[in-house]
Formats: structure tokens, C-alpha cells, sequence
């Protein structure tokens, strides 16, 4: 009897329900996966394009659907000369199939029962949504709390979400903006909660040591970060 | 498996490098930086690296000490699972071989697992970190490891997948039998042959 992590790490050919684009920046996918392993809220999806001599390109990518969802919400970035995003972002449309394997990681993934503080930064925000949408349908949405930065409105994934779940949100290089500061996270710091921060290395970086002055334990801070050091993709 | 309808890729299969393992893309001068915990804040005066478990004579350093021990330059290519791989790269620190003749590892030890003072733990084979396989660094390129990425001192094993190389590495044990560390228990391959693609639990 194969374990779900197990049956996770098998290959499967997802069929493209719906290609949404959130602007020039990400490409939202919804995928029907095939014996799908229900995955918890933070967990990713390795997504891999085939070429017909072989060759493969693969990168992960956070699920933002809740579980309960049929299908597979993956947010795909647009990265700059990105060869896997470039590719879903121009030529994946409904219908197409593609081979994914997950959910992947059981470390940066909320059990949906304890309580939970998410912070994200840009793309970062993608994991919390699955948080957030989990936390809704099981009517347990005291147990998270929400606290997301962007560049500006325009840059915020799922931003109407995120406002009408009465997230925190920082506009960064908006006119009028904020930050995700000390002073600001140092208010929402619960020690009581496990903190899920997701974003670039210096916006992790920077959340990390906000926490941890305002007493957040290490052992209650969970870290998912992505991007080359100093990136500039967000910063706080 | 099916193939990606319109997919070409970027490098046909044929000139592809030959030095990146399959499913891993070259980042160039980047390095990312992947860690599941907060970045860890370490004195380098204060630090120490132990040898400890199934050792004859288990044994500590400080940086000092273990600089005057000698100096190894690592240069190859790294590969972290989550798809890139970091080539020609160099790493400058001390190779484990070095210490572990010191520690005197006993007939029976067959494991080993990497802790950090963040308590990340991975294990690996003992005959995976022995015979020039595994080195504790503390410079990169020639400058010192900065803090996001394991410093002041890591440990590499560069010929597995780059978890397999704890940051902020504090100690080093000995074992009779194999003891999953932190993403050995959260979903990863034991061992983490990039060659082969140990990726993930089932691989």
C-alpha cells in the first residue's frame, strides 16, 4: 500500500481546466489532476514540460486552491525570460496537458486546525490564499491571520480576496503605501501561532527579524523563500 | 508521459551541459537562497564544530583551529532540488576526511547526520561524506560565507542534492543505522543523487 507522499511523487498528466492572467505578472492555472492526493494549504506542485526529444524543463509552484477544491490552482509567475513560465504564460491554454507531480513539502504546510499567521510577500501570497480559502470552508477563519505586501495593487495576487478577507495589506511603492515594518509586525506577532512567511530572500529576511523581535519563538517560524539573494521582486 | 504540446525548450536535448544533472536548469552567477527556518545569527568567535557518536575519540574546533588544520578549495558545481544547479562554483574550508581521521570513526559506524545550531538535521551514508565528498567551508568564492547562506561555517556535500549540506552546521554524528533528518521526514529522498533524481520520498 503506497503512502500519499509516495503516490504524491508519481508523474501525472494534468489536463488544463482554465488559463487566467493576472496582468504581465503571473499566469494562473487550474488543472484536473488524475488520483489527485489532496494536498494541505502551502504545499507546491512540481509542474514539467516535454519536449519530444526529451528534453525536460520542471519548477515548483504553490498550490493556491483550497483541498476541497476539484481542481489544482497553481499561481505561475512570470519570471523574466523564464523558460517555464514564459512558456505556460504564451502557449498553455485549456485542454493541453501537462505533467505535474504533488502536493510537495510537508514542513511549510498549515494543518488548518491551529492557529496560523500567514505573511507574504509578491508571489509569496500564493500559499496563504489556499490558507485563507481552507480557513473559510471549514468556517475557522479566526484561526488566520493575514498580512501581505506589494509592490502595488496591480503587483498583489488575488488581491479582492485578500480584501474582503480583511488581510493586512501593504503597498509598497504605491503612492500614499506602506510597509510591513517592524511596528506592524511586531503587532500581529502571536506566539500562540505558527507564522508561515513566504516571499523573496531579502523580504523573507526581513519578516524573519521582525518576528523574532517581537518575541515570535524560532521553533513557530516556518520559512519558504525563493529568488536569488538581495532580490528586488519585493521588499516589505 | 505525455509530450507538451508546442514545447521545443530553450537547449535541445543534445547541447545541453553535460554538467547539469537531468530536470536541473544552469542559474549562472545567482545563487538563491532556500532555508525552512529563520536565518540563523552566529558569533564565528564562539562557534564550535563537533564529531561526536560512534568516534574513537570525539573531538570539537573552534574556526581558529580548524583553519590551522589546513585549507581545501572545493570547485565544481552544486544542484539543489528544487531545480537549479550552480556550476563552477568554489567553496574554501577543510575537507571532513581531515577530521574525521582525527575523530577515528569505529568499525561500526555506517551513518552520519548533519546537525545546525537552528536544529536542521539531514543524514546521509557515511561512505557519502568520506573519501573527498564532503568539506566544512567557510568561504565562498573567496569571501567569507555570508549568513543566508550558512555562515560563518556550512558544510557541503556537493555530489547530492544541496539540503544534503546544512547550513550554520554545528555538529556531526556518527551512527550504526540511518536517521531521517528534516526534509528526509517532510517528503525528500533519503539520499538526494541529483544524477539519478532522488527528489522525493518514492523517487
Amino acid at each position: 500500500m503506497a503512502t500519499d507522499a509516495q503516490r504524491a511523487a508519481i508523474w501525472r498528466d494534468a489536463r488544463v481546466v482554465d488559463v487566467r492572467h493576472h496582468g504581465d505578472i503571473a499566469v494562473i492555472l487550474r488543472l484536473e489532476v488524475p488520483d489527485r492526493v489532496v494536498h494541505r494549504p502551502g504545499q507546491h506542485y512540481v509542474l514539467r514540460l516535454r519536449a519530444e526529444d526529451g528534453y525536460t524543463a520542471s519548477r515548483s509552484y504553490s498550490t493556491v486552491s483550497a483541498p476541497s477544491d476539484d481542481l489544482v490552482e497553481l499561481y505561475v509567475e512570470k519570471v523574466p525570460d523564464g523558460e517555464v513560465s514564459g512558456f505556460v504564460s504564451e502557449v498553455v491554454e485549456p485542454g493541453d496537458e501537462l505533467e505535474c507531480r504533488g502536493p510537495i513539502g510537508r514542513w511549510f504546510a498549515w494543518d488548518g486546525r491551529t492557529p496560523a499567521l500567514g505573511i507574504g510577500g509578491g508571489s509569496g501570497v500564493a500559499p496563504l490564499v489556499s490558507m485563507l480559502r481552507h480557513a473559510q470552508e471549514t468556517g475557522h477563519p479566526e484561526l488566520l491571520s493575514l498580512a501581505v505586501s506589494a509592490w502595488t495593487d496591480e503587483h498583489l495576487p488575488y488581491r479582492e480576496e485578500l480584501e474582503a478577507a480583511g488581510a493586512l495589506i501593504a503597498r509598497s511603492r504605491q503612492k500614499g503605501g506602506s510597509r510591513l515594518d517592524a511596528a506592524v509586525i511586531g503587532a500581529i506577532a502571536d506566539p500562540g501561532a505558527t507564522a508561515f512567511v513566504c516571499g523573496s530572500a531579502r523580504f523573507t529576511l526581513a519578516m524573519e527579524s521582525y518576528l523574532q523581535a517581537a518575541g515570535q519563538p524560532d521553533a513557530s517560524i516556518r520559512v519558504e523563500r525563493f529568488g536569488p539573494t538581495g532580490g528586488t521582486e519585493d521588499d516589505g | 508521459m505525455a509530450i507538451t504540446r508546442g514545447f521545443t525548450g530553450r537547449r535541445r536535448q543534445a547541447e545541453r551541459d553535460p554538467r547539469l544533472p537531468p530536470g536541473q536548469y544552469d542559474v549562472g552567477s545567482s545563487w538563491p537562497v532556500l532555508t525552512a527556518e529563520p536565518t540563523a545569527r552566529i558569533d564565528a568567535e564562539r562557534w564550535t564544530l563537533t564529531i561526536d557518536g560512534l568516534v574513537a575519540n570525539p573531538s570539537s574546533w573552534s574556526l581558529k583551529e580548524l583553519k590551522a588544520l589546513g585549507t581545501d578549495v572545493y570547485r565544481g558545481d552544486i544542484h539543489c532540488v528544487t531545480t537549479w544547479s550552480k556550476l563552477d562554483t568554489s567553496f574554501t574550508g577543510i575537507s571532513l576526511d581531515t577530521l574525521l581521521d582525527l575523530a577515528q570513526p569505529l568499525p561500526e559506524a555506517t551513518f552520519v547526520v548533519e546537525e545546525s545550531t537552528t536544529r536542521y538535521r539531514t543524514n546521509l551514508p557515511l561512505s557519502d561524506v568520506t573519501g573527498g565528498k564532503a568539506w566544512i567551508v567557510w568561504e565562498h568564492e573567496g569571501k567569507p560565507l555570508t549568513r543566508e547562506h550558512g555562515g560563518p561555517v556550512r558544510m557541503i556535500v556537493p555530489h547530492l542534492y544541496f539540503w544534503k549540506s546544512a547550513k550554520w552546521i554545528s555538529k556531526v554524528t556518527l551512527l550504526d543505522h540511518d536517521e531521517p533528518g528534516f526534509w528526509e521526514l517532510n517528503g525528500y529522498h533519503h539520499r538526494g543523487d541529483p544524477w539519478t533524481e532522488q527528489r522525493f520520498d518514492g523517487d
